[in-house]
C-alpha cells in the first residue's frame, strides 16, 4: 500500500501556477506581435526571434553553469522579457545590439538577483535603457515611414476605412521620427504647438498604430486589447495602468491649461511613445510592483508623473523606461508604506 | 438584492459538496471506543473512571475541571480496558479511555424518543449548567467549550446571536444535512441559547449552495421568534468567526478580541443541535454527524457516529479505504489535519473524514516567490503573507508579531491561491507559534 | 582661469574647515567611554558570534568578562581553552579550564532501524513537523529529518548523511550549542569530548513504554534497565523509560552497550573489540 501523506493545511490547491501567468502575459502579447509585424513588416519577426531566443538560451545558460539550478526556462517569463526587450526597440536594430540588451536584460537585470521574483527592476527596461544610452544613434533610429507603408498589406490598409488619409499624414510628416521627437523637436526650435500639432499623425491613425517609433509601442488599440485580456485573467489589476495613464493625462492637461502655447494636448501624450506600453505592460510586471492595491495607485502615479516632466523638461523626447525604473526603486519602500487594510483595525 | 459576504480577501475553493445529497446514517456501536481526555480547546479532562469499571451511554467517564475545559461522556456501554495513551488526530500518543463495548446500556433519564419537544421553561443558570454538564464544544473543529462561550462577563452586553452555518469548507456536508433533517430541533436549539444569552435576534448564516437548507428553514423559523435565516454570497473563509461576524452584521471584531466585542456571540449549527439534546432531551454530547467523503470513495456518505468510533469503522460502512488513497483529513481541505492512520477515533470536533487520492495528496512544486500579490489579496484578514513568510524564515519575531502574525486565522487561502505553490502557512505558523510563545513569555513577566 | 581654480580652492578648503570643526564637536557631544580592555578581549575571541558562550556576541562576552573582572563561569566554546588563557593573560585574571564538548546527536532511527511509514510533504522545518504529527518513522520522540539543526550550524559542522537520514556531527564542532537549541526534540545534547574523542551514550530520547518504542525503532531505548544494573560507577540511571549515561561519571569501559538488548547504547572512536558482538553500533561517525 502506498504510505500515506501528512503536510499542513490547506491540503488544496489553487489552479493558478507561474507557467499559467506567464504564458497568459505571452498570450495578451499577441496581437501586439501581429500588429508590429503588420506595419514593420518581417524585421519585426527577425527583432523578436533574436530577442526571445537570446533571452531564454541565455537563462537557461547561465542557470546551467553559473547557478546550478533546474532551469525554469519552461515558466515563460524569459519569453516575456524577451518579447518586451523587442517591442522597446526599433525594427531594423543590428541583431548584436539585440544580443547585448538580451544579456544586460537577462544577466544583469534578472539572473544576477537570482532569477524569476527577484529583480528588483523590470529586466527588459534595464535592458532597452543600458542600449538607448550606449547607442543612442541606433536606438534613436526609427525606421522611414515610408518602408513602413510599403510593408503595411494593401487589405488592411482598405479595410480600415479613413486611415489612408492617416497613413499620407505619416508618409509627409515623419521621416525617421517618432511623434514625441516630432514634438520635442519642434517644440526645442521654437515651433507653435499649432504647428506642431499639425505635423501629428490623427488619433485613428494612432489608435491603429500607423506611425514611427519601436515595434511594440505604436499601436494602442492592440495594446488595450492584450491589457483587457491581462484584466480578464486576473493577471493583472486596473490599479497601475488607470494611476499611471490618468496622472500623466492630468498633468498633462494641466500644464496645456497653464501655456497651450508651450505644451500640446493631453490626448497626445497618451496616444504616442511608449505610455501605453508601459502602463499595460510594463509597470505591471509582478515582480517589480508593490503589493497592495494603494501601494500601485502610488506607484501609478509615480510612474505617470515622472514620465511627464522627463517628456516636457528632460533631454530625451520619451520618459516612460526611466520613470517606471525610478518607480521600481521605490517599490520596497511603498510596500512598507502603503500596506494592505488589515481587519479590526482601528478606523480612526 | 446582493448577498452579503465580508469584504476583504477570500477565495472560491471548488466545492467538492459530493455527499451533499446522502441523508444522515446512524452508524453501529463500535467495537472499542476510545475517548481522549484532551477533546476540547483548554486543559484536558481528567479521568474518573479506572480500568474495570462498568459504564453505561452517557455516563460521565472525564471531568473538565479548568476553567477552559469540558465533561467527556461515554458514548457505549462496557468495560473500561484501559487509560493510557492512544494515538489521536494530533499525530501522537495521547492519555485516552479506551472501552471495550458491551451491549448498549444507557443511562437512564436520557429521553431517546425522537420526538421534538420544544417548550422549555429552564433559567439561563440552569441551561448554562446543562450545557457543561452535556460537556457540549464548538463543533465545528476547534471545540471550544460552549459553556465557557455562553456565559457573558460582566461589563459586556451580547445582542446578536449568529449561528454559524456557513459550511464554507470544501467537501463537508454534515451541517447541510443536519439543517435539512434536524432542522426544527436546532431552531429549538438556537431559542434555547439565546435565552441563555438574553438576546432577542438570532441570525442563521448559511451560504447560498445549500438553497434546499435556506428554504427549509425559512419555513421552520417562521414557527420562531427574532430568528432570521440569511443566504450569504459563497466565499471562503465565511465560516470563520470573524468573517461571520462581519458578513451578517457588518460590524469588524478589531484585533486580538472575541466577537462579544461587537456584541455578538458566534455558535455553530451543530452546536447547537447538540444544546437541544442536552437540555430537552437530557443527552450528553456523545455523538454527532461526520461527513466521510472523497473523490474516489465508493459511497459519500453522512453519519450519525458514537464519539470514540475509530475512523476505520466509517470507511468501511462508506464501501472501504480506496486502493489510492494518499492522505486521511481530518476535518475539510483547507483546514483539516492530516492524520496518521485510520485507528483514530471521532473525537467531539471532528466535522468530516476526508479521504484524498495519491494524486491530489502530493503538494505542486515550489517555485520562486513572483510578488505577485494574490496572497495579499486573498487573506482574509488583511495581511501580508508573503511578507509574513519571509519574516518568518529569517526569524524575526519582533517584526512578525508587528505585521499581525497573531491576527492570521490559518485559513490556508494564502496558500491555497499561491501561483508558486509556495508553503506561506506552513511557514506563518512557524512564525505565529514562536511569537505566541514570546507574547505568554511577557505576559507571565 | 586661475580666478576659478582660487575660488574653487578657497571653498573647499573652507568647507572642509567647517566640516572638520563640527565634527569634532559632534564626537565630543556623543563621545562614550568603553573601556579598551573590550578591543583587546575582542580581539582575542574567534568573532564568530555563535552565541556559544550564552552571551549575545563575541563582544557581549567581552564585555561581561572586562565588567565581572573575572573568567568564572565564562568560556569560549569555538575558541577553547587557548582562547580563554590568552585573555587570562592578557587581564591579569585566573584562567578556567572546561573539559571541550562536542554535540552528539541521541537518536539512530535510520531509514532501517526505524523505517518509513508516513510521507512528509511540507515545508521542510522539524519544528512545523513536530506541530504535525510524530515523524516519518512513527517514533514521538525521534529525529524528524528536516535539518532544522544543520540549518543552525555556523561551523559547517553538522550534516545530513543520505543513507541514514540522521543528522551526523563533523569533528570540527565547537560545541556552540545552536543546534541543542534548534531541535524541536531536544535530541541533540552536548557531551565532554572523551579521552581520545571516545564516547558513550544512550542514542535515544523515547518516553515511551517498550512496546510502542520497539514497535517503531529497533534500537529504541525500552527502559529495562539493564544497563542501569551493569554500571559499576552509577553512571546511568533511568527515567521515565529511558536510560542515560552520566558523561562526568563515565569510565567509558564499555560494559553498559554489551548488556543492551536493543543496541541503544552507542559507542564512538572505540577500538574493535576482541570477540565480535552483534550490538555493536557502527563507528562510522566522525
Amino acid at each position: 500500500m502506498n504510505l500515506l501523506t501528512i503536510s499542513g493545511s490547506p491540503h488544496v490547491h489553487g489552479k493558478e501556477s507561474v507557467q499559467k501567468i506567464m504564458w497568459g502575459v505571452v498570450v495578451a502579447m499577441i496581437p501586439l506581435a501581429v500588429a508590429s509585424v503588420l506595419f514593420f513588416g518581417w524585421n519585426a519577426v527577425r527583432v523578436m526571434i533574436i530577442s526571445v531566443a537570446a533571452c531564454a538560451i541565455l537563462e537557461w545558460l547561465i542557470q546551467k553553469f553559473i547557478m546550478k539550478t533546474p532551469a525554469t526556462v519552461g515558466d515563460g517569463s524569459a519569453v516575456i522579457t524577451g518579447l518586451l526587450l523587442a517591442f522597446n526597440v526599433p525594427s531594423n536594430l543590428d541583431w548584436w545590439i539585440i544580443v547585448i540588451g538580451a544579456i544586460i536584460a537577462i544577466g544583469v537585470a534578472k539572473m544576477s538577483f537570482g532569477g524569476l521574483g527577484k529583480n528588483p527592476f523590470n529586466p527588459a527596461l534595464v535592458g532597452r535603457v543600458f542600449l538607448l544610452i550606449s547607442f543612442p544613434q541606433q536606438m534613436t533610429t526609427w525606421p522611414k515611414a515610408k518602408e513602413l507603408i510599403e510593408q503595411v498589406p494593401q487589405a488592411i490598409t482598405a479595410a480600415t476605412s479613413g486611415a489612408t488619409q492617416a497613413i499620407e499624414v505619416v508618409a509627409d510628416a515623419t521621416t525617421g521620427a517618432t511623434p514625441m521627437g516630432i514634438i520635442k523637436g519642434g517644440l526645442a526650435t521654437g515651433q507653435d504647438v499649432s504647428d506642431v500639432v499639425a505635423q501629428l499623425p490623427d488619433y485613428v491613425g494612432s489608435l491603429i498604430g500607423q506611425h514611427g517609433g519601436s515595434l511594440g509601442e505604436i499601436s494602442v488599440i492592440a495594446i488595450l486589447l492584450g491589457g483587457i485580456f491581462m484584466l480578464f485573467r486576473k493577471i493583472i489589476t486596473w490599479h497601475i495602468p488607470v494611476s499611471f495613464l490618468g496622472s500623466a493625462f492630468i498633468f498633462a492637461g494641466i500644464m496645456h491649461l497653464i501655456n497651450p502655447g508651450l505644451y500640446i494636448p493631453p490626448m497626445y501624450h497618451l496616444m504616442f511613445g511608449g505610455i501605453m506600453l508601459g502602463a499595460v505592460f510594463m509597470a505591471t510586471d509582478m515582480a517589480t510592483s508593490p503589493m497592495s492595491s494603494w501601494g500601485q495607485v502610488v506607484f501609478g502615479i509615480g510612474c505617470g508623473l515622472l514620465t511627464m516632466i522627463i517628456r516636457l523638461w528632460g533631454a530625451y523626447p520619451e520618459g516612460v523606461s526611466f520613470a517606471i525604473l525610478i518607480m521600481n526603486a521605490f517599490v520596497p519602500l511603498i510596500n512598507r508604506a502603503f500596506k494592505p487594510k488589515r481587519f479590526g483595525e482601528k478606523v480612526k | 438584492m446582493a448577498l452579503r459576504t465580508f469584504k476583504i480577501g477570500g477565495v472560491h475553493p471548488p466545492e467538492c459538496k459530493i455527499a451533499e445529497h446522502a441523508a444522515i446514517e446512524e452508524l453501529g456501536i463500535p467495537k472499542r471506543a476510545i475517548f481522549p481526555l484532551g477533546q476540547s480547546l483548554g486543559a484536558p479532562s481528567v479521568p474518573i473512571v479506572k480500568k474495570g469499571d462498568m459504564v453505561k451511554v452517557g455516563q460521565l467517564i472525564a471531568k473538565g475541571e479548568a476553567f477552559i475545559s469540558s465533561n467527556i461522556h461515554s458514548s457505549v456501554s462496557g468495560k473500561v480496558f484501559a487509560v493510557d495513551d492512544y494515538l489521536d488526530a494530533s499525530g501522537y500518543r495521547k492519555p485516552s479511555i479506551i472501552i471495550d463495548v458491551e451491549g448498549d446500556e444507557w443511562e437512564e433519564g436520557i429521553d431517546r424518543s425522537p420526538n421534538l419537544k420544544r417548550d422549555f421553561s429552564l433559567s439561563k443558570e440552569e441551561i448554562l449548567n446543562k450545557i457543561k454538564e452535556a460537556g457540549i464544544v464548538g463543533m465545528g473543529g476547534a471545540a471550544f467549550p460552549t459553556h465557557v462561550k455562553l456565559t457573558v462577563p460582566a461589563g459586556k452586553k451580547a445582542e446578536c446571536l449568529i449561528i454559524n452555518a456557513v459550511e464554507c469548507e470544501p467537501y463537508l456536508t454534515a451541517d447541510h444535512r443536519l439543517m435539512l433533517e434536524k432542522g426544527e430541533e436546532m431552531l429549538v436549539g438556537v431559542s434555547i441559547i439565546m435565552r441563555a444569552l438574553e438576546v432577542s435576534r438570532a441570525i442563521i448564516g448559511i451560504e447560498n449552495n445549500k438553497k434546499d437548507a435556506i428554504q427549509h428553514l425559512s419555513e421552520s423559523a417562521k414557527k420562531f421568534q427574532g430568528i432570521k435565516i440569511m443566504a450569504l454570497k459563497v466565499k471562503y473563509p465565511q465560516g470563520a468567526e470573524k468573517q461571520l461576524v462581519k458578513a451578517a452584521i457588518n460590524r469588524e471584531i478589531p484585533s486580538g478580541k472575541l466577537p462579544l466585542e461587537v456584541g455578538a456571540v458566534v455558535t455553530n449549527a451543530g452546536t447547537s443541535l447538540a444544546v437541544y439534546e442536552a437540555v430537552q432531551k437530557n443527552k450528553p454530547l456523545i455523538d454527532r454527524i461526520v461527513t466521510l467523503t472523497g473523490k474516489s470513495v465508493a459511497k459519500p456518505s453522512n453519519f450519525l457516529v458514537r464519539n470514540g468510533s475509530p475512523v476505520f469503522m466509517l470507511i468501511e460502512a462508506a464501501g472501504g479505504l480506496p486502493e489510492d488513497t494518499g492522505k486521511i483529513i481530518s476535518g475539510g481541505p483547507m483546514m483539516g489535519k492530516a492524520v496518521t492512520s485510520t485507528d483514530i477515533p471521532v473525537t467531539k470536533g471532528t466535522s468530516g473524514i476526508l479521504l484524498m487520492t495519491q494524486k491530489e495528496s502530493k503538494r505542486v512544486p515550489v517555485q520562486n516567490c513572483i510578488r505577485c500579490a494574490k496572497c495579499t489579496t486573498a487573506c482574509p484578514m488583511g495581511l501580508e503573507p508573503y511578507y509574513l513568510a519571509i519574516l518568518s524564515t529569517n526569524e524575526n519575531y519582533e517584526s512578525l508579531e508587528k505585521e499581525g502574525v497573531m491576527d492570521c486565522i490559518e485559513c490556508g487561502s494564502c496558500h491555497f491561491t499561491c501561483p508558486s505553490g509556495r508553503p506561506l502557512l506552513d511557514t506563518i505558523r512557524v512564525g505565529k507559534n514562536q511569537v505566541g510563545k514570546i507574547i505568554r513569555n511577557r505576559n507571565v513577566r | 582661469m586661475n580666478d576659478i581654480m582660487l575660488y574653487s580652492l578657497i571653498t573647499l578648503v573652507a568647507l572642509g574647515c567647517i566640516a572638520a570643526i563640527l565634527l569634532y564637536f559632534i564626537a565630543q557631544k556623543f563621545k562614550v567611554y568603553e573601556d579598551p580592555r573590550i578591543d583587546d578581549v575582542v580581539d582575542l575571541l574567534p568573532g564568530a558570534n555563535c552565541g556559544g558562550c550564552g552571551f549575545a556576541g563575541c563582544r557581549a562576552l567581552a564585555e561581561a568578562i572586562v565588567k565581572d573582572e573575572n573568567l568564572e563561569g565564562k568560556s569560549c566554546p569555538p575558541g577553547g581553552n587557548a582562547t580563554m588563557e590568552q585573555i587570562a593573560a592578557v587581564l591579569g585574571f585566573a584562567a578556567t579550564i572546561t573539559e571541550p564538548q562536542i554535540a552528539v546527536v541521541r537518536c539512530n532511527g535510520s531509514f532501517e532501524n526505524a523505517p518509513k511509514k508516513i510521507d512528509y510533504d511540507a515545508v521542510g522545518s522539524c519544528y512545523f513537523a513536530h506541530t504535525l504529527f510524530a515523524g516519518e518513522g512513527g517514533c514521538p520522540n525521534g529525529c524528524l529529518g528536516c535539518g532544522d539543526c544543520i540549518k543552525s550550524c555556523q561551523f559547517d559542522a553538522i550534516f545530513m548523511s543520505k543513507e541514514t537520514g540522521l543528522p551526523v556531527v563533523k569533528d570540527n564542532c565547537v560545541a556552540c550549542s545552536a543546534c541543542v537549541k534548534a531541535c524541536p526534540r531536544g535530541i541533540i545534547e552536548l557531551r565532554n569530548r572523551g579521552k581520545k574523542e571516545r564516547r558513550i551514550f544512550v542514542s535515544c530520547v523515547n518516553t515511551e513504554k517498550g512496546a510502542p518504542a520497539k514497535k517503531n525503532c529497533a534500537v529504541a531505548c525500552i527502559g529495562c534497565g539493564k544497563c542501569v544494573k551493569s554500571c559499576s560507577f552509577e553512571a546511568i540511571t533511568l527515567n521515565k523509560n529511558l536510560a542515560y549515561i552520566d558523561y562526568a561519571k563515565c569510565k567509558l569501559c564499555r560494559k553498559c552497550a554489551t548488556e543492551c538488548p536493543t543496541g541503544a547504547i552507542r559507542e564512538l572512536n572505540f577500538p574493535p573489540r576482541k570477540e565480535p558482538k552483534e550490538t555493536v553500533a557502527e563507528t562510522a561517525e566522525a
